[in-house]
């Protein structure tokens, strides 16, 4: 047999054209004839608007057409973008109209469309468009806009709350009435946006003649995209084609229906031709869903050993403008609640509330990252209340190994109580500790402090539900030349699903890699899909690909038993063809085998085989949703004078069941840390009161650069998941998940001496100022 | 709008063609050369994803003016690899390395790390982590980047001597 593929750490097949500069990205598609989209959007926050000329831009040389709402077609469905996740449990949904109409609910709304023969002259001829504004009052903070009182954010809502939800297990008031001690703390979390590098991007290709429309996007869920553009436009799914080219990233925000995919295939399809639009960077900050802020206000009742027996609070999550992703970040927020520790009574409430800034929807990780720092709070913060060192603290409170499969007590989101499957919380913890050296850091913080240097360590633990149902497809062909042709439902934005399912192929067909050809992300090529999100696609396509490479070897064997006349056990599939065991020498090749049952070529099918083609098609499922889990180190200095961290060490151990490429897992980990340390410590997207955005470039709003980033040192356990047949867990998201709440703990561990308390994040060197000096003054 | 004709030497060829002066280096090279490698990633000279290399010097195409680069030597992540495919050490080292994911930044990555190198291979860590903090990348942590970097470089550094 050949080469052990799954595990193995397998250079990616993807990366060949992508270094060499040979990727086709959605910009770099050019079809002859194309137009070029630019929008007008809106400049105020909260506005009546009235277009009064569109003349002088219709007329400039170059451009094709100028749409506004009046000038959409009547033909389409609905001239407001549809609810992509309706829920009987949002109180109001609100979806903005394609092209605005007469009012505006945030800077970057979308108001105009135009086509020209350049970017350049579209965007000229956006700048000719006459808007009147008659200004109406903005709401910008959160906390405001969820007062009964406050004024609204669109003119035709009741009150600004979008919809209330809560997670519920226990009896947390006798709890509270019997517990020894309790405290209070609140904090404001603050996540940015997705900048992925590659903004969005569409591009329409109308086919009159057929009556077909081929839409290229930069998505990460194409098949939603199809069927949202289908339902918007009443065109059948039948005729829409979509395509994720290669994608620049994804990180959540690319996984919602946009406006511009709708409008895009409009103007393809009005003016029948070709029709392409790139964001630039500034529309990115200004129209692509972020995420931005929760503010928290949590109650803790505990005993005097530290054992943690309940908690309660409030949420207050900003939904920016438009619910246009329903409420899957509010619910994966308190879903996750109370994360990898045992707490038997929780009542958490939240309130979505809307406000005039761009719209919000899960960046990587969604709201898990919140409810993981929440938890991770509240144990450094209940430590820190008993004189308990916070390591201490989190093995009194994690769930213990003979406690699985653990249900917490909370529901998932399609109302099955939640199981956490496997893992091993309080090994992973003493392994995190032992790799940081946790006991002899404490010992150097001692000495530092002595000299006037603040050292601090952080701690963070947490769990992931993953692998979401109910699947994505696997079909696995081989075609008449002997190569393996894998087509999927599952999309790539750089994560390396193509050489995930390539190993799993070539590991069950005994082929060597380079003979699978992985395709991905096209509507056209696999019937059914949902995308990459939630740390999904690794588990969902990894047991689909092993499935129907299985069938695909047995049937194999089948028909080679028939042709060679031998029965199956005698045989083996390797190295590209079927082989008695017994003389090597008596074989038939896969790519005669697909001959065979190819009818075209055999006249019939061989008997037994009911369906023609070497192929298989599988939709494994998991029963439930493997939990991936993890503990977290960070070290830092601070520097009280200057308010400068420098992170010192980052160290991980993760689970994620059975790992399929460990150099992909490693990436795919270190890169999520990094954007969670992005959002501890640099990005933060910044309205003033009037609601306009103030970092719309990469000079205001920090991303995470090499010069500032510590070694991040990974490990693993695997403890394999019972819910699916490999044994996988998600890995996807698993770096961000825990970074901010242990970067937090070792900035306020740092801080000790200065009893801080660090009620907000991005933690910037002003702040770590107020907070040192505002203790200094205190003490004076 | 006024047009200008300019001429350019990209990756050993003479390209040419005639732009508006407001169009950037880096529309210039994806859209009248069709080399599609050079990314645009901000358009503000701070992410590095459209790094390219004028005579020697690695520069940003999104804020250069097409005609600012008129009669120069220009290589992009499309010259990097030697003419019969074989690829320069730093692409192979991304490859070894994982230091890309979705790809969309690896071409500036590639450019500034192969003017850097190409300068002076013997570099640490340190200062390739500083080579390299003009150019955003969002996907891997940088740290399967700083060990291409530093492979590539003692790769080329044993090629140089």
């Amino acid at each position: 047999m050949g080469v052990r593929q799954i595990g193995a750490r397998v250079h990616r097949v993807e990366d060949d054209n992508l270094i060499r500069g040979e990727g086709k990205y959605l910009d770099d598609i050019q079809l002859p004839n194309m137009g070029y989209a630019a929008f007008l959007r809106s400049s105020m926050a909260h506005a009546k608007i009235s277009i009064t000329d569109t003349e002088a831009a219709r007329t400039l040389d170059g451009v094709q057409a100028v749409f506004t709402y009046d000038t959409l077609p009547s033909s389409l469905v609905s001239k407001t973008q549809l609810e992509t996740y309706p829920a009987p449990i949002i109180k109001q949904s609100m979806c903005p109209e394609l092209l605005a109409n007469d009012e505006v609910a945030h800077v970057g709304q979308a108001i105009a469309m135009v086509i020209a023969n350049t970017r350049h002259v579209a965007e000229d001829a956006c700048e000719l468009i006459q808007v009147d504004y008659t200004p109406l009052t903005p709401v910008v903070d959160v906390i405001k806009a969820a007062k009964s009182d406050s004024q609204l954010t669109h003119s035709s809502l009741k009150d600004n709350i979008a919809a209330s939800i809560e997670t519920k297990f226990g009896d947390v008031e006798t709890a509270f009435e019997e517990c020894e001690d309790s405290i209070e703390l609140s904090f404001k979390q603050h996540r940015g946006g997705c900048h992925s590098m590659e903004c969005r991007g569409v591009l329409g290709d109308w086919q009159q003649q057929l009556g077909e429309l081929t839409l290229y996007s930069s998505t990460q869920c194409p098949y939603l995209v199809r069927r949202m553009v289908s339902r918007q436009l009443g065109c059948p799914e039948s005729s829409i084609r979509v395509i994720a080219p290669d994608v620049g990233g994804g990180f959540g925000p690319k996984a919602g229906y946009y406006p511009e995919e709708a409008l895009i295939a409009i103007a393809s399809k009005e003016l029948r031709k070709p029709v392409k639009w790139t964001e630039d960077r500034r529309e990115h900050f200004i129209s692509t869903n972020q995420q931005r802020d929760q503010i928290w206000k949590l109650e803790v009742a505990f005993k005097k050993n530290g054992e943690i027996t309940a908690l309660k609070g409030h949420v207050t999550l900003d939904s920016g403008a438009f619910l246009n992703y329903g409420l899957l970040l509010s619910a994966t927020t308190l879903m996750p609640l109370p994360g990898p520790y045992k707490i038997k009574n929780l009542h958490v409430t939240l309130d979505a509330v809307y406000t005039n800034t761009v719209s919000t929807s899960p960046v990587r990780g969604a709201g898990r990252p919140n409810a993981a720092y929440a938890m991770d709070r509240v144990i450094d913060a209940v430590a820190r209340h008993l004189s308990i060192d916070p390591a201490e603290m989190r093995q009194i409170n994690l769930v213990k190994n003979e406690d699985f499969p653990y249900q917490p007590g909370s529901k998932h989101r399609n109302g099955s109580m939640m199981t956490y499957d496997s893992g091993d919380y309080t090994g992973m913890l003493a392994m995190v500790k032992e790799m940081a050296d946790y006991d002899g850091f404490r010992q150097e913080q001692q000495e530092a402090r002595a000299r006037g240097k603040y050292l601090g360590i952080g701690l963070a633990c947490f769990i992931e539900d993953t692998g979401m149902g109910p699947y994505e497809g696997v079909n696995v062909r081989v075609d008449v030349t002997g190569n393996i042709i894998a087509s999927t439902g599952a999309t790539s934005q750089g994560q390396g699903h193509a050489t995930v399912i390539a190993q799993v192929i070539a590991e069950n067909l005994d082929i060597d890699i380079s003979k699978i050809r992985v395709e991905a992300g096209d509507t056209g090529k696999f019937p059914h899909g949902i995308g990459a999100i939630g740390s999904r696609t690794g588990v969902n396509v990894g047991i689909s690909a092993n499935d129907a490479a299985i069938q695909v070897k047995n049937k194999a064997l089948k028909l080679a038993s028939i042709l060679l006349e031998k029965p199956e056990d005698e045989l083996e599939l390797s190295d590209g063809a079927v082989r008695a065991r017994s003389d090597s020498n008596q074989f038939i090749t896969l790519a005669d085998l697909a001959l065979q049952l190819s009818p075209a070529v055999a006249g019939k099918l061989p008997e037994g085989f009911e369906t023609a083609g070497l192929e298989a098609v599988s939709y494994q499922t998991t029963d439930y949703m493997p939990h991936s889990s993890g503990a977290n180190i960070a070290k830092v200095e601070v520097d009280v004078v200057t308010g400068g961290i420098k992170i010192l060490d980052y160290y991980v151990v993760h689970d994620c069941g059975r790992i399929l490429n460990p150099m992909i897992v490693d990436g795919q980990i270190i890169g999520g840390v990094v954007h969670g340390i992005g959002n501890a410590m640099f990005e933060q997207m910044v309205y003033d009161d009037s609601g306009n955005p103030m970092t719309t470039n990469y000079g205001d709003y920090l991303l995470p650069l090499a010069s500032e980033m510590p070694e991040i040192h990974v490990a693993h356990i695997e403890t394999p998941s019972p819910a699916n047949p490999m044994g996988l867990k998600g890995a996807g998201e698993g770096g961000t998940i825990p970074a901010i709440g242990a970067m937090i703990n070792a900035i306020e561990d740092a801080l000790t001496p200065f009893d801080a308390y660090i009620a907000k994040y991005p933690v910037t060197p002003e702040y770590i100022l107020e907070l040192v000096d505002g203790e200094k003054m205190a003490a004076e | 709008m006024q047009e200008q004709d300019v001429r350019m030497h990209v990756n050993g060829k003479q390209v040419s063609g005639k732009v508006e002066t407001r169009t950037h280096l880096g529309d210039f090279l994806r859209q009248a050369a069709g080399l599609t490698g050079t990314h645009l990633g901000c358009e503000h000279g701070v992410c590095g994803a459209c790094t390219v290399i004028v005579d020697g010097d690695a520069v940003r195409s999104c804020l250069m003016l097409a005609v600012q680069a008129d009669n120069c030597e220009v290589i992009t992540i499309e010259g990097i690899a030697q003419e019969d495919g074989s690829l320069h050490p730093l692409q192979e080292a991304f490859r070894n390395n994982h230091a890309l994911q979705c790809g969309f930044c690896t071409a500036g990555m590639i450019t500034s790390l192969y003017a850097f190198l190409t300068e002076n291979p013997e570099r640490n860590e340190e200062e390739i982590r500083e080579a390299i903090s003009g150019n955003i990348c969002r996907c891997t942590g940088y740290q399967g980047i700083v060990l291409a970097a530093k492979e590539a470089a003692s790769k080329m550094a044993k090629d140089r001597n």
